[in-house]
């Protein structure tokens, strides 16, 4: 299910160029803000679980999610190398497994290693507030890359789609409208951080844990299999 | 240096070189010049931000934005009907902030459209071998897109003004806020069709144009008013101001509360003193006239 040479060529799609450094500039912007924060303020809890779930969880890691996860397969079937790709005889569903496994580690590296320090930065991991947001960010971007991989391999326009369902439903609707809470990976992420932050801290998910996890593995398997079922019917169309 | 003598063949048989006239004709019709070429490039990106003169597919995203910044607009006129109140629920220029979210989308899909895409297909070398200048390409694509973003921000104004009118709101009262919310709707189309142009002028690939103008514009946005709402929390409210300056987003809500009559957008809806407002108007124009410029600066060398 795992192949080291697609797994070499998606790494360098994924981190050469351009991509790269956007995916390097958001963690990076994170990081200043909480030491500017942190500089401002000093420690406080309420403004770590504002600055790390209202910025980090709600923004950045749908967004790196995005980059990565479309970034995993949208440039090849864009430009038709993916044929060449296909041709070989490896399995398509492996060729999915080794993506997602590729972009879910991506996502994880660029969205909760940074979560971490920023959580460390802002108040010294009190409340075991940045192993929490940590662990939901690392969580949330296995769904993430699963779904936004999907997204990938249906629509050629998955950049848009996926930035429009990051931006709008888990960044602005997740966060305010209460009945579309639950269909957020957002708070199926923050249902775990609930878990694992002290029980002062003003960690609130809509969504029970166990809810969330199994939601979780729902997404992240049935978009892999889909994903791959449309890999394997994939057809090429030209520029419109 | 004909390499028939060298090989030595007789040339005198072949008779005298010529060009024949094989009936060519010279093109005698009018010049048409620069400014033709660019009031044409001006229409064409124009109607292509809008999918107009393209496939039906590509239609579609435009449109259906379209419809969903004017959709509101009529609701809040209905609300307005039904409960006779006295005014809009929400104001001319807080409306399009309101709806920033839509509009960037729609920034992010037209302008790699308009210029990425010549990028790609390398069609840069057919614009400038036209009587065109490179300063006239960016001109009209600047003002195409400009054009694009305001139509799109101005209709759904324009709608809540006819609305208002219809259901007797007080006439003066809005058009003095349709005016006001005309002038927001261009403000906030020069800003951000600069930055969304120079955006999409470094890349040749249309998705890497989207996604990067869609960051370059949400993020600072939500990052900054995160920023604000911890120093409201943190009892350093004076802060909030100064930080507004950091996206375009709040740097427009925060003129649009100083100048222009509307409800600020900022926490604890805060608006600015005279200095900041004044720091404000300049940031905003310094930034257009530096996005253009780079925009200028980026078409200088040919290719990437």
């Amino acid at each position: 299910m795992y192949n080291p040479t697609v797994a070499r060529l998606t790494c360098r799609a994924l981190l050469g160029r351009r991509r790269a450094l956007i995916l390097c500039a958001l963690p990076a912007l994170l990081l200043v803000v909480a030491a500017v924060v942190r500089a401002m303020n000093g420690a406080d809890d309420a403004v770590t679980s504002e600055l790390l779930g209202g910025f980090a969880l709600a923004t950045l890691v749908p967004l790196i999610g995005v980059i990565a996860g479309t970034g995993a397969i949208g440039p090849e079937i864009d430009d038709g190398s993916v044929v060449y790709l296909l041709s070989k005889p490896v399995s398509r569903t492996s060729v999915i497994v080794t993506k997602l496994l590729v972009a879910t580690g991506t996502t994880a590296v660029f969205s909760a290693i940074p979560v971490l320090i920023a959580g460390f930065i802002l108040n010294g991991n009190s409340q075991q507030l940045a192993v929490a947001y940590a662990l939901a960010a690392a969580v949330g971007s296995i769904a993430y890359s699963a779904l936004f991989l999907l997204l990938g391999t249906v629509s050629r326009h998955a950049v848009v789609i996926g930035l429009v369902y990051a931006l709008i439903w888990e960044a602005l609707i997740g966060s305010l409208v209460p009945g579309a809470k639950t269909l957020s990976v957002q708070q199926w992420a923050l249902a775990l951080a609930e878990k694992v932050a002290g029980s002062s801290a003003d960690v609130n998910s809509s969504v029970g844990l166990v809810a969330a996890l199994v939601l979780i593995v729902v997404v992240t398997v049935g978009g892999t299999l889909f994903a791959g079922q449309k890999l394997r019917t994939l057809t090429l169309a030209g520029e419109e | 240096m004909s390499p028939d003598r060298t090989l030595g063949h007789p040339t005198a048989e072949r008779g005298q070189d010529v060009i024949h006239n094989i009936g060519y004709r010279g093109y005698e019709g009018p010049r048409l010049g620069r400014s033709y070429a660019r009031r044409a490039l001006f229409t064409q990106s124009l109607r292509g931000t809008y999918g107009l003169g393209r496939s039906a597919k590509s239609k579609v995203l435009p449109m259906l934005l379209f419809a969903a910044v004017c959709v509101p607009a009529a609701i809040l006129v209905a609300v307005a009907a039904l409960t006779k109140s006295k005014s809009l629920e929400a104001g001319y220029a807080e409306y399009v902030l309101l709806m920033q979210p839509v509009l960037g989308i729609f920034l992010a899909a037209a302008a790699p459209q308009a210029i990425s895409m010549d990028l790609r297909f390398k069609t840069m070398p057919l614009y400038f071998s036209r009587p065109m200048e490179r300063s006239d390409y960016v001109a009209a694509k600047y003002a195409a897109l400009s054009a694009a973003l305001f139509v799109f921000t101005a209709v759904p104004v324009l709608i809540m003004y006819l609305g208002a009118l219809l259901v007797k709101l007080d006439f003066s009262d809005q058009t003095k806020g349709a005016a006001q919310g005309l002038v927001f709707c261009a403000l906030f189309a020069l800003l951000h069709a600069a930055i969304a142009a120079w955006i999409a002028a470094l890349t040749p690939r249309r998705g890497f144009g989207v996604a990067a103008i869609i960051v370059a514009i949400t993020v600072p946005y939500f990052l900054i008013s995160a920023l604000q709402g911890i120093a409201l929390t943190s009892d350093n409210s004076s802060a909030i101001g100064w930080l507004g300056l950091g996206s375009p987003g709040t740097l427009l809500d925060g003129i649009q509360s100083r100048f222009l009559d509307g409800r600020s957008g900022f926490p604890d809806a805060q608006t600015l003193t005279g200095a900041q407002g004044g720091v404000y108007l300049v940031v905003f124009a310094a930034l257009v006239v530096c996005f253009y410029a780079l925009l200028l600066r980026r078409y200088r060398k040919a290719g990437l």
